[in-house]
């Protein structure tokens, strides 16, 4: 695989919470375009780890590259420079309380790009805020005023300002109902093909894994224990693995999958 | 590096031919100069062009619709996003509704009051509410089983009185050394530095020693009473006692409200004792007054009634810090914000009240004749 292919590198990261450590030893290559799904138990640092590359905890030791570049001790710039090129998701959706959905859709471009016209930021705005499935009143509203499904969607909308190549999503689904979790799958799922994304998912919603992810990666033992396609991962014949795709929740969701690309194949 | 975006137009046929990157980072000034153009448009060609993203796509989309030109040299991909930014093309509103100043003081003063209102119908009922929860829990004392918190309770004396001692000794030290200071400097242009202690020890066991302490108290427990118990109402713990059958009156608010009121009262006491003790001191390094002197003169000059104003008052302070610190984490909701919010107003409401009951006392006791 060309080097240029892979967006984020991980090598030998280390990150430990005074006596606990959480990740040891771990490598993870995110390639261009695809949609890596990450699982692992609670408190695998799945978050831990999206918050490393992302620059929000600076590990022990090892070594992060995001578009080739380290993105370790990087100079103020230069981070600006990276920054630009993704977007992140919260949990929580993290949108700031003062400021109306549209305006938090805003705020990335006024950042980045201070001279861009006020029109053309406000008609960006709107159209982001549409794109990601939020009914146009929503642009005035403000955070405290919309379910957690519309601030996910929200989040999504500011986290796409800038048009990013990479976007981390931190369980976006979770908390969601199956209709607006579906929604979300379908939507991550358009905007990837649509902007060409790279999307790194971190998620335990099976139903998503089944749905959109090209790849999954396993975090497991402070490691990634293991990186593929589902039907790879539950050849690997590892016990967690296993357990995880083939307990009750992981049949219902192939299930579903069969369900729905039968019912596309007999339209 | 991508090239920035460009176009050229080919007058004769009304074609615009963009070329180079039309993304957000490469587009420049690329909107202002269509703007500024008004040749004639009929088609757009975006054959020439390196990479579209939705910005670039809405740039065109804009002109496109302006001109009512036609667009060609699209590849699927980048029809398909062309696809998705037009039909994201509704009008969104950036900003809420724009109402003018004046309606929006008028307005504001309306639900102020409105709120203030409410704010003290909510505050008398939660007197009310908390009187009967001390009822009941006192009823329980003969009928069993027993529903008072004994543990909770002297764990608030703990949080409330002890771990207090520190900053209100500190703080009335120098408020004693304080009022010394300032008190000799004007009496001793009358030539009566000797009522300094006076006015330091009746000051300090009528006044100083207990409204300080209030203060403290109000800045330490009341705004801890509510921010705990609004971070429990946010986190549904509340709700959740309530559906055990564990009324949160009788599990939250009945132990801070006696250990507010229990504690302050020794707080009070313990500050007025400080404050004489820094007062004495000043007064033995500035004015030569030997401490046992001092002593003496205290003893002398501050009548027992003094020590009872301000044991009176403690405790009704320290009810309303308490109540008034646990009716606003009561009234928190929706988010987290109100926490803060509740808890900056669980202070002001305690002190304020607590200034307003002293003036009361103020004139209550010299009416009755402890002057």
């Amino acid at each position: 695989m060309a080097e240029d292919d892979i967006v984020i590198r991980v090598r030998g990261l280390k990150n430990s919470f005074g006596e606990q450590v959480v990740h040891e030893g771990l490598d993870l290559d995110v390639r261009r375009g695809e949609i890596l799904g990450v699982v692992g138990g609670s408190g695998t640092g799945k978050s831990v780890l999206m918050r490393s590359i992302i620059g929000l905890q600076v590990p022990d030791e090892g070594e992060i590259t995001v578009f080739g570049e380290p993105t370790i001790d990087l100079e103020e710039n230069q981070a600006t420079e990276i920054r630009k090129r993704w977007g992140v998701l919260f949990q929580g959706g993290a949108l700031f309380s003062t400021l109306t959905v549209a305006e938090n859709v805003e705020v990335p471009i006024k950042e980045f790009y201070p001279d861009l016209d006020p029109t053309l930021l406000d008609e960006i705005a709107s159209y982001k805020v549409v794109m990601t499935g939020l009914p146009a009143d929503a642009g005035p509203k403000y955070p405290a005023e919309l379910s957690g499904g519309m601030r996910k969607r929200a989040g999504l909308a500011r986290a796409l300002a800038l048009d990013p190549e990479l976007l981390f999503l931190d369980e976006p689904t979770a908390g969601l109902d199956p209709i607006g979790a579906a929604g979300f799958d379908e939507l991550t799922l358009s905007l990837q093909r649509t902007m060409g994304l790279t999307v790194f998912l971190i998620t335990h919603d099976l139903d998503s894994l089944y749905a959109i992810c090209d790849r999954v990666a396993v975090l497991a033992d402070k490691k990634v224990i293991a990186v593929g396609t589902i039907d790879e991962l539950i050849a690997l014949d590892h016990p967690w693995i296993e357990e995880y795709f083939k307990g009750p929740r992981g049949r219902a969701a192939v299930a579903t999958q069969e369900a729905g690309t039968g019912k596309a194949g007999a339209d | 590096m991508s090239a920035p975006a460009a176009f050229t137009d080919d007058s004769a046929g009304g074609t615009l031919r963009f070329t180079g990157s039309l993304s957000l980072a490469n587009l420049g000034d690329l909107p202002e100069r269509l703007a500024a153009y008004d040749g004639q448009v009929e088609h757009i060609d975006l054959t020439g062009i390196e990479r579209l993203d939705t910005v670039g796509a809405w740039t065109i989309h804009r002109l496109a619709q302006r001109t009512g030109a036609d667009i060609k040299g699209l590849n699927p991909d980048a029809q398909h996003l062309f696809d998705q930014v037009q039909a994201a093309d509704q009008p969104v509103s950036i900003r809420g509704q724009h109402v003018p100043a004046f309606y929006r003081v008028l307005g504001e003063i309306g639900e102020a009051t409105i709120q203030t209102f409410k704010t003290m119908v909510g505050l008398l009922g939660f007197l009310g509410a908390t009187t009967l929860a001390f009822g009941a829990i006192f009823k329980s004392i003969f009928v069993p089983p027993r529903r008072f918190r004994f543990n909770a309770t002297v764990q608030r004396f703990e949080v409330v009185g002890v771990s207090a001692l520190g900053i209100i000794g500190l703080m009335s030290f120098l408020i004693g050394i304080v009022i010394a200071q300032q008190g000799a400097v004007q009496l001793r242009q009358f030539g009566a530095e000797v009522y300094t202690i006076n006015l330091v020890g009746r000051l300090s066991m009528r006044e100083l020693g207990v409204l300080m302490t209030a203060i403290m108290v109000a800045g330490r427990s009341g705004s801890s009473f509510a921010a705990q118990i609004g971070t429990m109402k946010l986190t549904e713990e509340i709700d959740a006692m309530r559906t055990i059958g564990v009324s949160p009156m009788e599990a939250l608010v009945v132990p801070r409200v006696l250990a507010a009121i229990l504690m302050m009262p020794l707080l009070g006491f313990y500050s007025a004792l400080i404050s004489i003790i820094g007062g004495g001191l000043l007064c033995w390094a500035t004015l030569g007054i030997p401490p046992v002197t001092y002593v003496q003169r205290i003893r002398e000059v501050v009548p027992i009634s003094d020590v009872y104003v301000g044991l009176i008052k403690a405790p009704v302070f320290g009810a309303i810090i308490a109540i008034a610190g646990c009716f606003q984490g009561m009234m928190v909701e929706a988010d987290a914000e109100q926490v803060g919010l509740r808890t900056t107003a669980a202070v002001v409401q305690g002190i304020f009240l607590v200034i307003v009951l002293d003036a009361f006392f103020a004139v209550f006791f010299s009416s009755v004749g402890w002057i």
